[in-house]
């Protein structure tokens, strides 16, 4: 048994990483953060060049090949710089047409999601809240009309993995007629969020008739955001800490002050043991069946709570300066609200928890 | 990563329930053998099997296997399915066993590792005193070396399980004039000597399972000290990981939160089975993510530990995560007994685990004794925000120990 991560993963962390601390520092991420598109060209490209936004594309379609463990410590270290970005629904979308395409779908889509030259995003958030696949209301066809809220991408996305009735799954190109897009006024502003309209589009339908694509897309998702809340919460943790250690009152570093310090130690204990929880989780997707839909939902709903708990805790021990737009807190802040959100709050999931488990 | 599912482990599986069938319970002439007895026999047959003691070398009586976190699973589901003895869990096993193996001398593993294993002898800790409990290292019990013997005196309290322990290990001053740290040895004492008087101390649960021990002009041998003069404290830390981070505590919160599960299908709340209530599923789906934290963080442990790679600050967090969903686990077993949270522990012991309403009101009472020892909580946080995460040490702290 080794429960660990291998050399290559670690590598792989190392140099995404090197990539987001030279292309997009503080600096940069708050122009970006504060742009009307929250989306950074070069370092898309970037991304594109190093193999990044291809990773779980499959070799033969000009991807990695990689598997959700890889995706997912990418995810984290996307977290710990809050990269700015479609990075999270592009995966996605490449996710559902590895699994619900047919053989001249994935060679007509992937080979260009995964080099960046276009831009993959979806929309599986129905109108009327839901985001689990027996809510989509949209009827499959080729041709979709409907409204889909909270879809990724912001005005950038090229194509859409949309969630249909039934469970189908539907690709969708941004420039197709009849397709219309509206910025959402998200709270996060580093993943954007659009709210779609569909009138009589044309929409070609994945091969996936038993909505095993659907699934695989919900339980990744889960994966990733929880795998992006342990990396934003390691880095919340680790300014939070470095404020105490310069920031003086009554005469002393605030780190001395052993309420603050207690408060920081479980600021700790709500992230660090969520390490090995992401990574199992990771692994379930690809290596054990019967448990990787329960315990993506367990690590979506677990980590991202504690995210934001960690963020709100990390807001307070920063004093004033940790309330204002200025401070980079805010944007941490912001990316646990959407984690949290995004894809059904916790509540939902321990829902289905429960019920799978057969409590 | 690769945790080995499939047939391999299905294999493992009949190997051990063959073993279980050809030897346990014991059979012909040793099956009259009293229970602690025919333990012991098992016990070392188990060893030769590479199914105990997996981390212990062979040489002091382990079966020195490759560690392996879901073999050690099938072990346990197994020997349990048919009540064979596990390893002991006693203290000795758990916190001297591994200390004796990084520190000790090669006499003392030989003379002590394989008796404790296969629980033989039993032992108890002599750390705690009544003016040095968090400020351990305040401690004042003292040893003299006379005539190539320790002469020792002074009390110990709080020491778990010392009316029944054959040895203890204790930190005694032996360094009178050093520096706070740097003035205590770490000697193991025969329990069994005029000189020692263990009187029992009752607990709220309402059992006996601590006691104060007086020592007064104890006797051990020179050489029966672990480490040098003055560096008890160090082997004393030793110690201390094991304490905290033993992959075992991981798996009893597992354990523990079945049980709770298992409680919760078999109570009624308004005639309904407790499990169907929408909040009771909550708590334990928030519960849940604690506990798989844990298993995982456990399991990531074990893996570093046999890289011999540090783990990093999760080795300081361990015990305090796994008393925090303790508490967690007892708060939401007393909502679920009900009415029956009026009655008392009924003598239930340490880390028995009954799933009897009493059984459950023992574990909530011993959800706060497991916080309370081996450092409390909030020394935990200090350990964590110090060394974990570099804040400045407490300003007291430093001064008591001269630095
Ligand atoms: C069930 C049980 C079994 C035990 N078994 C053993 C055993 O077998 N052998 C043994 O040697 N000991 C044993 N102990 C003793 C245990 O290790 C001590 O009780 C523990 O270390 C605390 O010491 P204390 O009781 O003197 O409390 P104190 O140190 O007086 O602590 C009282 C309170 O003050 C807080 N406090 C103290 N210092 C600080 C600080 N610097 N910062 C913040 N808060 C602080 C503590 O957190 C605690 O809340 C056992 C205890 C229990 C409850």
């Amino acid at each position: 048994m080794n429960f660990d991560l291998t050399e290559e993963q670690q590598m792989l962390q190392e140099t995404v990483g090197q990539l987001l601390a030279n292309e997009c520092p503080v600096t940069r991420l708050r122009e970006v953060f504060d742009s009307d598109t929250g989306f950074d060209e070069s370092l898309w490209k970037g991304l594109g060049e190093l193999g990044i936004l291809g990773l779980n594309v499959p070799e033969d379609f000009g991807g990695a090949g990689l598997e959700t463990l890889d995706l997912a410590v990418v995810a984290e270290t996307m977290g710990y710089h809050a990269a700015p970005g479609p990075f999270l629904g592009h995966a996605l979308a490449i996710e559902a047409i590895v699994s619900g395409g047919s053989e001249a779908q994935k060679k007509k889509w992937l080979p260009d999601l995964a080099s960046g030259a276009r831009i993959g995003a979806v929309a599986i958030a129905d109108s009327d809240g839901g985001w689990a696949s027996g809510h989509w209301k949209i009827e499959p066809g080729d041709q979709v009309s409907g409204t889909q809220s909270f879809a990724t991408g912001g005005q950038h996305a090229d194509l859409f993995v949309v969630g249909l009735a039934g469970g189908r799954l539907g690709v969708v190109d941004a420039e197709a007629a009849g397709f219309s897009r509206q910025s959402v006024d998200g709270a996060d502003l580093t993943r954007r969020l659009v709210a779609l309209e569909f009138d009589r589009t044309p929409c070609e339908l994945l091969a996936d008739d038993d909505a095993q694509a659907a699934r695989r897309l919900h339980d990744v998702g889960c994966v990733l955001l929880a795998a992006d809340a342990f990396g934003g919460s390691v880095r919340l943790l680790e300014m939070s800490v470095e404020y105490a250690k310069t920031r003086e009152q009554f005469g002393v570093k605030i780190g001395h002050f052993q309420a603050l310090k207690h408060q920081l130690a479980s600021m700790a204990l709500d992230v660090e043991p969520g390490r090995g929880l992401y990574w199992y989780a990771a692994y379930a997707q690809d290596h054990v069946a019967d448990e990787s839909e329960r315990i993506a939902a367990v690590a979506k709903a677990h980590m991202t709570d504690r995210y934001m708990d960690v963020a709100r805790n990390a807001v307070e021990a920063h004093g004033g300066i940790g309330f204002t737009w200025e401070c980079d807190v805010q944007i941490w802040f912001k990316r646990a609200m959407f984690n949290r959100a995004f894809l059904g709050h916790p509540g939902e999931h321990r829902r289905r928890q429960a019920e799978m488990a057969g409590w | 990563m690769d945790l080995n599912y499939g047939t391999e482990m299905e294999d493992f599986r009949q190997e051990v329930a063959q073993f279980l069938e050809d030897n346990w319970p014991l059979k012909g002439e040793e099956k009259d053998l009293p229970f602690e007895k025919a333990a012991a026999v098992f016990r070392e047959r188990a060893i030769e099997q590479g199914y105990l003691y997996r981390s212990i070398p062979k040489e002091y009586g382990g079966s020195e296997q490759p560690p392996d976190v879901l073999k050690g699973q099938v072990i346990r589901e197994e020997f349990g399915k048919r009540w064979a003895p596990l390893e002991a869990r006693g203290i000795g096993t758990m916190m001297l066993v591994p200390t004796l193996l990084e520190r000790g001398s090669e006499w003392q593993k030989e003379k002590f590792v394989r008796p404790t294993i296969t629980g033989e002898i039993t032992w108890c800790q002599g750390y705690s005193e009544p003016g040095s409990g968090s400020d351990l290292a305040s401690l004042k019990t003292r040893g003299e070396l006379v005539d190539g013997e320790w002469l020792i005196n002074g009390q110990k309290i709080w020491t778990s399980g010392a009316h029944l322990a054959d040895y203890m290990f204790c930190l005694v001053r032996t360094e009178p004039g050093a520096q706070k740290h740097a003035g205590i040895s770490y000697l193991l004492i025969d329990m069994k000597q005029p000189g020692i008087d263990v009187r029992p101390l009752r607990m709220m649960t309402g059992s006996a399972d601590f006691n104060e021990v007086f020592l007064n002009d104890v006797r051990t041998p020179e050489d029966w000290i672990v480490g040098k003069r003055g560096e008890g404290w160090l082997v004393s830390r030793t110690t201390l990981k094991y304490e905290r981070n033993s992959i075992g505590a991981a798996q009893q919160t597992g354990a523990a939160f079945a049980g709770l599960v298992k409680l919760a299908k078999e109570t009624k709340i308004g005639g309904r089975p407790a499990i169907e209530d929408e909040t009771i599923r909550e708590r334990l789906a928030v519960l849940e993510g604690y506990v798989k934290a844990h298993e995982y963080s456990g399991y990531r442990q074990l893996t570093k530990d046999s890289k011999r790679e540090d783990a990093g600050i999760i080795n300081m967090m361990m015990k305090l995560f796994s008393t925090e969903i303790g508490h967690q686990t007892a708060k939401l077993s007393m909502d679920l007994i009900g009415d029956e949270g009026l009655l008392s522990a009924g003598g239930a012991e340490l880390g028995q685990r009954s799933s009897s309403a009493q059984g459950w009101i023992g574990q909530y009472m011993y959800s706060l004794g497991i916080a309370i020892a081996g450092g409390t909580a909030n020394i935990q946080r200090n350990v964590i925000a110090e060394r974990g995460l570099g804040l400045p040490r407490d300003a007291a702290a430093d001064r008591s120990s001269g630095k």
